[in-house]
Order: C-alpha cells, then sequence, then structure tokens
C-alpha cells in the first residue's frame, strides 16, 4: 500500500533554531500512530507542515503523494492545539460553517454526537467548559470522511472521563483506511489504542516502532519505554 | 471503557485471554454472535486492528468462527469449550502447586492442607 503520508529529509528552521532536522519518515494508511516526544521536540511544528500552516526550509513533504494545499486539505483533517472556533458562534453555526467547508463532512453525524453527549447545539462556544469544547472541536474533526486525521494533544487538559469519551470517539469514527496521527504526552492514556508510534527529540526522529514489536520484544509499555528514551 | 489490560505485555495475547475466558464462563453463550470489531476494540478501549488480530487468533483456535457478511460468532462446540475450560483450570492448578512448592509444600501436603481447610470451612 502506498503511504499516506512521505517526509524526505524535512527541515524546518525558526531563524537560527532547527525545529525538524532532515526527517525521513513514512506513515501507511489504516494506522492510529502516536507522535510522541517531549515538550518543544517538534511535534506541532510537523504537524503544522502537514496541514501547510508552516513552509519547510528544505526537504519535501507529501500527502498521498500531493504537496501539502487545497488538494491534501481536502483529505486531512486536523484537530490544533488549541481552540480556533470563533467564541460568538453557537454550536449549530459551526456545524453548517464545517458542512459548507469541506466535501467530506458528515453532518448528520456531527449532529448525533453532538446529542450523544447531551451537548445543546444552540449553546455558544464561549460558554462551554474546556472539555465540551475539546468534544465538540473533535466531534467537527471526527466527522469528515479524510485520510488523514492529525489531532494535535486531544486530550491534553480533559477530566478522565472526557478522556475515554474522545479516545472511544477516534476508535469509533475514523475511516478504515485511513490514519490518525496523534501527538500527546500522555502515554498512559492512548499506547493501548496505538499500532504504532513515532519518538521525536530536538527535531529528530528517535524511533519508528510498532507498540505490540515493543511489548513482545522488550516486555515493556510504551510509557515505560518512553521514559527511558527521554531520561532527564 | 478499558478491559484492566497491562500495557507491558502484548495487547492481542490479553484480548484473547480475556474473549476466551468469557466464553467459557457463558458471559457469551454458544452460537452467540460477537460484537463488531469496531465495537469491541472501543468496549476494550484497544486499537481496532490489534483486536482484530486477536479475533483471527481465536478463529484459528476454533472458538469463534466468522460467517461472511453477518460476523462473528461463538462455536456451538460445548465440548471444546468444556475441553478449554478444563485446560484452563488445569493450568490454574499448575501455578498454585508451583507456588506451594516454593513454599516447600508437597503435593500430599497440599492436599491435606486443602482438605483440612475445605472441613474447617463446612463447620
Amino acid at each position: 500500500m502506498n503511504p499516506i503520508l512521505e517526509c524526505h529529509n524535512l527541515t524546518k528552521k525558526y531563524g537560527g533554531k532547527t525545529a525538524l532536522n532532515q526527517i525521513n519518515l513514512s506513515l501507511k494508511p489504516g494506522r492510529i500512530i502516536g507522535l510522541l516526544g517531549p515538550n518543544g521536540s517538534g511535534k506541532t511544528t510537523l504537524i503544522k507542515l502537514i496541514n501547510g500552516l508552516l513552509t519547510p526550509t528544505s526537504g519535501e513533504l507529501r500527502i498521498q503523494g500531493k504537496m501539502p494545499g487545497v488538494a491534501t486539505k481536502s483529505i486531512v483533517s486536523y484537530l490544533p492545539e488549541r481552540t480556533y472556533l470563533d467564541e460568538s458562534m453557537r454550536i449549530y453555526e459551526v456545524v453548517e460553517m464545517f458542512d459548507a467547508f469541506y466535501m467530506d463532512f458528515d453532518k448528520n453525524k456531527a449532529y448525533q454526537m453532538l446529542q450523544k453527549v447531551h451537548l445543546d447545539t444552540r449553546s455558544y462556544i464561549k460558554t462551554l467548559s474546556k472539555g465540551n469544547k475539546e468534544k465538540v472541536q473533535l466531534i467537527l474533526v471526527m466527522s469528515r470522511r479524510a485520510k488523514l486525521y492529525c489531532l494535535d494533544e486531544p486530550i491534553a487538559g480533559v477530566d478522565p472521563a472526557a478522556r475515554d469519551y474522545i479516545l472511544s470517539t477516534i476508535i469509533n469514527n475514523y475511516e478504515e483506511d485511513a490514519t490518525i496521527l496523534l501527538s500527546t504526552h500522555l502515554i498512559t492514556d492512548v499506547e493501548n489504542i496505538l499500532d504504532e508510534v513515532v519518538f521525536i527529540q530536538d527535531g529528530n526522529i528517535r524511533m519508528q516502532e510498532e507498540v505490540e514489536t515493543i511489548r513482545s520484544e522488550k516486555g515493556k509499555s510504551v510509557d515505560d519505554l518512553f521514559r527511558e528514551v527521554f531520561r532527564c | 471503557m478499558s478491559w484492566n489490560l497491562d500495557s507491558s505485555r502484548p495487547i492481542y495475547v490479553q484480548l484473547v485471554e480475556k474473549i476466551q475466558l468469557d466464553i467459557i464462563s457463558g458471559t457469551y453463550e454458544p452460537g452467540a454472535r460477537l460484537p463488531s470489531v469496531r465495537e469491541l476494540a472501543s468496549q476494550a478501549g484497544v486499537n481496532p486492528n490489534t483486536m482484530q488480530k486477536a479475533l483471527s487468533e481465536l478463529e484459528r483456535k476454533k472458538l469463534v468462527h466468522s460467517v461472511r457478511t453477518s460476523g462473528r460468532f461463538i462455536t456451538e462446540d460445548e465440548t471444546m469449550i468444556e475441553e478449554r475450560k478444563e485446560e484452563l483450570a488445569s493450568a490454574q492448578i499448575r501455578t498454585f502447586f508451583e507456588k506451594m512448592c516454593q513454599m516447600g509444600f508437597d503435593a500430599d501436603k497440599t492436599i491435606r492442607l486443602i482438605e483440612k481447610m475445605l472441613k474447617e470451612e463446612e463447620l
């Protein structure tokens, strides 16, 4: 199967600081992949490059063979680290906006999911708790039938029950041949839903491995391995 | 969600063990239809590909069989379920005897102790 995402010698510098250093990475379709690394390791930079919010300093990045742009945005569903929704809009207005914006958006699915978590679609975004804002954003992102979902810290700062909801929403809603790239440092919470992990440190890929291989060959959880690799 | 899995052991092995136990204990009745891979994965809090692998393993063990288009079913072969039950119980007893042996109890001594305890509990 052709990779959904390929990076060749991908480099991103911010002035004199190198955020990503000649990384080579290939992600296959149909998988849930954890992008794991300490703070400031380059996770968000990589995700922003995938979404065309940043441009590479050198090297290249291809999504289904295409450079990031209009065509790739229609197959990549992105959950940024921070809320970007207009706080003065009501939930249903945002749903309608997504529906108008994305061809692959399934409006009925979004409304069903919102109803399931008892969110009143007439509520203003600004009145929602942090956990509920996260839920709304995730529902919007997962209601698209995308090929690549990029979720940047989807479970940071929400309570354990909301975390469970978010993870099961991810499992239940991605398209079977789609890939999910999920960045986080809350490894214990997500490691059982991952196929594969990519460890990133100081802008370099330290490791790319199947999680079941880590467990069977090293007898370790991903969390234990992470602590070992990134010991301060 | 989650089935209390140990993240330092391969997950699919633990899924096989758990579903096997559910079959043996009758939580899933013989001939019953299993939920879909997605649904099971969501219940367990695991990756659907891992659940798929566990179900394939259960199929290989003949405890589960899939029927094209209508899903996966628990075996109706109750003799086999009974056999698996005995295998699992025997494995438990073996571990128990090993532990007793480490404490210096040989088989005779262990059995005498079990009998003694059972009598005391009856009273």
